[in-house]
Parts: structure tokens; C-alpha cells; sequence
């Protein structure tokens, strides 16, 4: 245990994710020895963030102004929603480039062991989007697991019924690999969801 | 196959130790205490990744150490293949095949495959259910890899419904909601399905019908993700103890020389009769069963915060003689239950039972188990010793480990190695 200080910031730093106890004294210490002026970027690029960003009102993804970039873009797709857990799934789909639609952002999956129900989750905002007509298909793209999966499910049985189309991203294997690498589990999940090419 | 080489690093009590085996009978003897049964228990790691003893990887590790490295060579055929573990607590466990590059522990599975009768094997017969419900599970993730996914799966829907069953209670008792999460939005509502329009913009100010309603819809969706992994795994269960069933009636007969025949039949938690003989249902049938009998205890369910349909709720039936083991067995007839359990999965494993329908064994050469008899022969009389020997003697490889050497049968006669704290020394 440290003195006042030094020992408050260990505690705050040891809260943050993916931070253990011997990184948040590491980086307490490589503070302690820091410039000033470095220290005092840290901070403001702190401040600057709570200050400035914020949750698009549309979709819920990260923003700078009331709506993210995303929604303000007038030459992407009204008719497709891609609806995934998180803003950084939002990144990861971004980076491929190919989809020209527009997202919405959950905020988590349904979790009954952590006390997150679909109320906690922004699905009403979702049904609302979809009221207009505007919107052709859903894209469904939780992260694929129990939890992912049954908000999938939930929102299948939701959107369904209203008669827009909804889609779920395929699991299977990874691009670039080798078969033989791959591990039981995904494979066996990629042979369910085998598609036919042929005859 | 049978294991060739055991080396061991800051395993248990061992420092460093080397051990040559044979093919055929290796007995480890020494007094209670020296390190028998870490040996035996380092080679069933390399081929469960788990231990029979304890369930974290902590107690493997030497005291002082920070982790363990167990190397085998394991000989099937004419081909033999190097497998190193390291493992260390709190890390992830990395392995290594024939000294190429490090892949995930996971992925050296299915190169050694042991079966292991040990003094614990007893709680089969007299304990609880949860336990036969693992020795099924056990052996399905050693016929079908992919079934650990889908057991996993399984239990962590469990856990989220349960959660969700226990918290719909506590609501509907309370009138109390959850906390609500900052909401970033303020959207106004436009209901569209009539599901969703009960659910308030506040959570916190729901009243408890509304928060039942949502709930009661998420539940929809775990009970049919339940049903569906259920399904699977009543499935497999059910054709793995219709192959088991003859090979552990048989097996008994020669344990305890015909005393009475032993049968094992699967119970379930659905109000149908389990299916018997050829006629398995399909996992779409019994997938719309649960469901079925989801919807008829609900009420119970909701009133107990409890999961009560599916295959956690499941047993292992034992007879003997039309009576359940459990409670009328003897001592004796326990412990021979128990060895026809173990000796009828070797069987299955080794490709000497009529595989179930589910199962391409693609067992190629030599595929034979390598069979571990981990100080059981003090447990038994000496009627049941000489005829499990008889019976495993001719094995290609079987380890006993024994604190009195005239434990163990004559009918195992092979190499034998002295254990004393820290070494292994083979007997000349």
C-alpha cells in the first residue's frame, strides 16, 4: 500500500478493464515520473472526451454532435440496419468497407445474471426507427455467443412479425486459415451452416 | 497406443523425474504418500486436460513453482508423437506437438486417450446423480470433441435462465424494478408489436406487470435455446447409454462372476416414457417435448426461481437384479458396478462395441485406450482383483499404481518401478 495519493490513483486505474493490479502500479508510477505538460495532455484528453462526445440519438453509436457520423451521412442506405451490441462493433463492421447502410447500437445483449433485460436495451429506439417503412431489412450482427444469440433470437421474434426481412451474420470459419487448424466447435457449427453450391 | 516417455517438471512433488514405459502391465509401487498417483494423474492430464482429483490446476503445480511441464510420447501404431503441456494457474494452459510450435492446450485432445478406474469411481454407484451425469458427458467429449462446446453452451443458457426465473420472482414479490441504466435517448415511444408496448421508457418506475411481461418474453427465448441445446445433448445421451447398455451388462457378468444382471437405463425429466431400444427419437421431437414440458411446470418454475425440465435434471439409472444399485448393492457389487462402467467405456473406446449411430469412431490403427488402475486393487476382494486383472491383462497398456505390491495380481505381471518422494526407479 502506498500514501494518499498515489494509492487513489492506483485504486482508479485498477478499475479500468483489462487493468491489474501491478499495470495500474506500473502506470501510476510512469505518471509520477512524467512531464507535466504530458500528464496535463492525459487530462484533458480526459475532460475533452466526457465533454464532447456523446451517444448519437439516432442510432446510439459514439458521436460529436446530436447524431454520429454514421446517420448524418446522407449518401448511406435508409432501407438496411445493422444492429449490433456495442460502438466498437460498429468500428469493426466499418472497417470492411462494404456496408453502405446505416446501424444501431444496443448497448449490450440481453444478460439475466447481470440484471440486463431488453428493457436496458435499446430496443424500443430500434422499433421506432423501424415504424416508418423506410427500412427494407435488419441485420442482426450480436457477438456469437449464448447471450448474443438470444438477443438475436428475441429480436427476430420482435422485428418478424412486422414483415421486414431480418438476417443474421454467418459463423463459420475463418478467412485465410486452414481447415485442419480450425477447432471443433466452429467447424462443427460451420458444417450446420453449410451452404448448397451445387446441383 | 500406449505411452512410451513421461517426463515431469515442478509436477506435484516432482522436481524433474524421467520414466520409460512399456508397452503392456507398469505397476508404480511405494508407500501411501510417495507420488504414485501423480504420475498416473500427469498422463490422464495430457489426455482430459483435467485432473481426477481436483478441479483447478493450482495443486498440480510444485509448491515454489510457477508452472508445470508434463511431456509424453505417445506410440499408436508405428508412429509416435511428442506432447508437452505447460501449465500454469491463472495463464493459459499451451501445448506442444512433437516439438513444433505452441498451440492452445486444446488442440493436443484426441492424441492420448486414457480410461481411469480410481477409488473415487465408487460415488458412480452410491452417489449422486450429478456424477453419472458426467461420466456420460465425459465420454461424449472423448467421442465427440464438439460436444464440449454444446455442453458449455448448455449450461451457460441454464445459468442465464435460472438468473432470469430467480429475478422474475424477486419482481413479482417486490413490485420493485431493476435499476434503470442511464438512457441516452429520448426517443418517444411508438409502440409497434404488443409485446414490446408494455415495456415503460423508465424501467425503474415499471410496475410489476409490465416488468413480468418483458420478462416473461426473454423467457420464450431461453427456454427455446434450452430446449435446442437439450435436445442435442438428450440425444447423444440416450444412444451412448444404448451402446453402453450391453457392454456393462456383459462386463458386470465377468467382474463378479454372473451375480445378478446389470442394467443401465437412462431417466428423464420430461412426463413421456424415455424411448427404449433402436427406436431413438430425433432432436426436433424431443426438442418440442421440452418445450412441451417447459410450458406445463412454468407456474412451478416462476414459483421457485428454478429450471426444472432438461438434461441437468437427468440420471444415470443403475440396477441390479431389477433393484437400483444405489441403496441395495453391497459394498462389493458397488464396486463391481462401478468397474463394468469404466470397462464398458474402454470397450466403446476401443472400438469393441457396436458404435452408436452418432459416432464415426474412424478409430485407424491401434486405437486402443491406454487403461489406468489407480490404487484400486487395495479396494477390492480378492475374487474381484483376480478377475479384473484377467480381464484388463491383455490391454496394451495398463498402470496400476499400489501401496502393497502383493495388492496387485499376478495375472499383471510386467515392469515394475519403485516410488519414493522425487524418483522413480525401475525394478531390476
Amino acid at each position: 500500500m502506498y500514501e494518499g495519493a498515489v494509492q487513489d490513483l492506483i485504486d482508479e486505474l485498477g478499475r479500468l478493464p483489462g487493468v491489474g493490479p501491478k499495470s495500474a502500479q506500473r502506470i501510476a508510477f510512469h505518471l509520477l515520473a512524467a512531464e507535466g505538460h504530458e500528464v496535463k495532455r492525459l487530462v484533458d484528453a480526459l475532460t475533452e472526451v466526457k465533454l464532447r462526445v456523446r451517444f448519437c440519438e439516432l442510432c446510439g453509436n459514439v458521436a460529436e454532435a446530436e447524431r454520429c457520423r454514421v446517420c448524418l451521412d446522407p449518401r448511406r442506405s435508409d432501407e438496411v440496419i445493422c444492429v449490433v451490441e456495442e460502438p466498437k462493433d460498429v468500428v469493426a463492421v466499418e472497417r470492411t468497407r462494404e456496408f453502405r447502410g446505416r446501424y444501431h447500437v444496443l448497448g449490450g445483449a440481453i444478460n439475466p445474471m447481470e440484471n440486463i433485460g431488453p428493457d436496458d436495451l435499446r430496443i424500443k429506439e430500434l422499433l421506432t426507427r423501424l415504424a416508418d417503412g423506410a427500412v427494407k431489412e435488419v441485420i442482426l450482427a450480436m457477438d456469437p455467443n449464448v447471450e448474443g444469440e438470444a438477443t438475436a433470437t428475441y429480436l427476430a421474434r420482435l422485428i418478424g412479425p412486422i414483415g421486414i426481412t431480418v438476417s443474421r451474420l454467418a459463423s463459420g470459419l475463418p478467412v485465410g486459415g486452414d481447415l485442419e487448424y480450425a477447432d471443433e466447435v466452429t467447424l462443427g457449427r460451420a458444417f450446420e451452416g453449410r451452404r448448397v453450391v451445387g446441383g | 497406443m500406449y505411452v512410451s516417455h513421461l517426463s515431469l517438471l515442478d509436477f506435484r512433488s516432482y522436481t524433474a523425474v524421467d520414466v520409460e514405459l512399456e508397452p503392456g502391465v507398469n505397476a508404480f509401487l511405494g508407500p501411501n504418500g510417495q507420488g504414485k498417483t501423480n504420475l498416473v494423474e500427469a498422463i490422464g492430464y495430457v489426455a482430459t486436460l483435467g485432473s481426477h482429483r481436483v478441479s483447478t490446476d493450482a495443486p498440480l503445480i510444485r509448491a515454489g513453482a510457477s508452472r508445470a511441464v508434463v511431456r509424453t510420447r505417445v506410440v499408436r501404431g508405428d508412429r509416435a508423437s511428442t506432447i508437452e503441456l505447460e501449465i500454469a494457474p491463472g495463464k493459459a494452459n499451451r501445448g506442444r506437438i512433437n516439438r513444433g510450435q505452441p498451440v492452445r492446450a486444446r488442440d493436443v485432445l484426441g492424441i492420448l486417450r486414457t480410461v481411469l478406474f480410481a477409488p473415487e469411481d465408487l460415488a458412480l454407484v452410491k452417489g449422486d446423480p450429478d456424477g453419472r451425469r458426467r461420466f456420460l458427458d465425459q465420454l461424449l467429449v472423448l467421442m465427440i470433441p464438439r460436444v464440449s462446446g454444446v455442453l458449455a453452451d448448455y449450461d451457460r443458457v441454464l445459468r442465464q435462465r435460472s438468473a432470469l426465473l430467480k429475478s422474475a420472482r424477486g419482481v413479482r414479490r417486490s413490485a420493485g424494478g431493476r435499476p434503470s441504466r442511464p438512457r441516452l435517448s429520448t426517443t418517444s415511444s411508438t409502440s409497434l408489436s404488443p409485446g414490446l408496448s408494455t415495456g415503460s421508457a423508465d424501467s425503474s418506475a415499471g410496475a410489476a406487470g409490465d416488468q413480468t411481461g418483458s420478462e416473461l418474453a426473454t423467457l420464450d427465448v431461453w427456454d427455446a435455446r434450452l430446449a435446442e441445446l437439450g435436445a442435442e445433448i438428450l440425444v447423444l445421451r440416450l444412444g451412448l447409454v444404448e451402446a453402453l447398455r450391453p457392454a456393462v451388462a456383459a462386463s458386470y457378468e465377468q467382474v463378479s462372476s454372473g451375480a445378478g444382471a446389470a442394467e443401465i437405463s437412462y431417466k428423464w425429466s420430461l412426463p413421456s416414457e424415455v424411448p427404449d431400444g433402436a427406436a431413438l427419437p430425433s432432436v426436433g421431437a424431443v426438442r418440442d417435448a421440452l418445450l412441451d414440458a417447459m410450458r406445463d411446470v412454468r407456474q412451478q418454475e416462476l414459483d421457485r426461481g428454478l429450471s426444472l425440465v432438461g438434461p441437468h435434471r437427468d440420471d444415470l439409472v443403475l440396477t441390479l437384479a431389477g433393484l437400483p444399485a444405489k441403496g441395495y448393492a453391497s459394498h462389493g457389487e458397488s464396486w463391481s458396478f462401478a468397474l463394468a462402467l469404466r470397462l464398458a467405456s474402454y470397450r466403446l473406446l476401443g472400438g469393441e462395441v457396436q458404435a452408436p449411430a452418432f459416432w464415426n469412431p474412424d478409430l485407424g490403427t491401434d486405437a486402443e485406450p491406454v487403461l489406468v488402475l489407480d490404487d484400486v486393487f487395495a479396494e477390492l476382494d480378492t475374487r474381484r482383483r483376480e478377475r479384473l486383472a484377467e480381464l484388463v491383462a491383455p490391454a496394451r497398456q495398463v498402470l496400476v499404481t499400489a501401496a502393497v505390491p502383493d495388492d496387485v495380481p499376478g495375472a499383471l505381471r510386467g515392469v515394475r518401478f519403485h516410488v519414493e518422494p522425487g524418483t522413480v526407479t525401475r525394478e531390476r
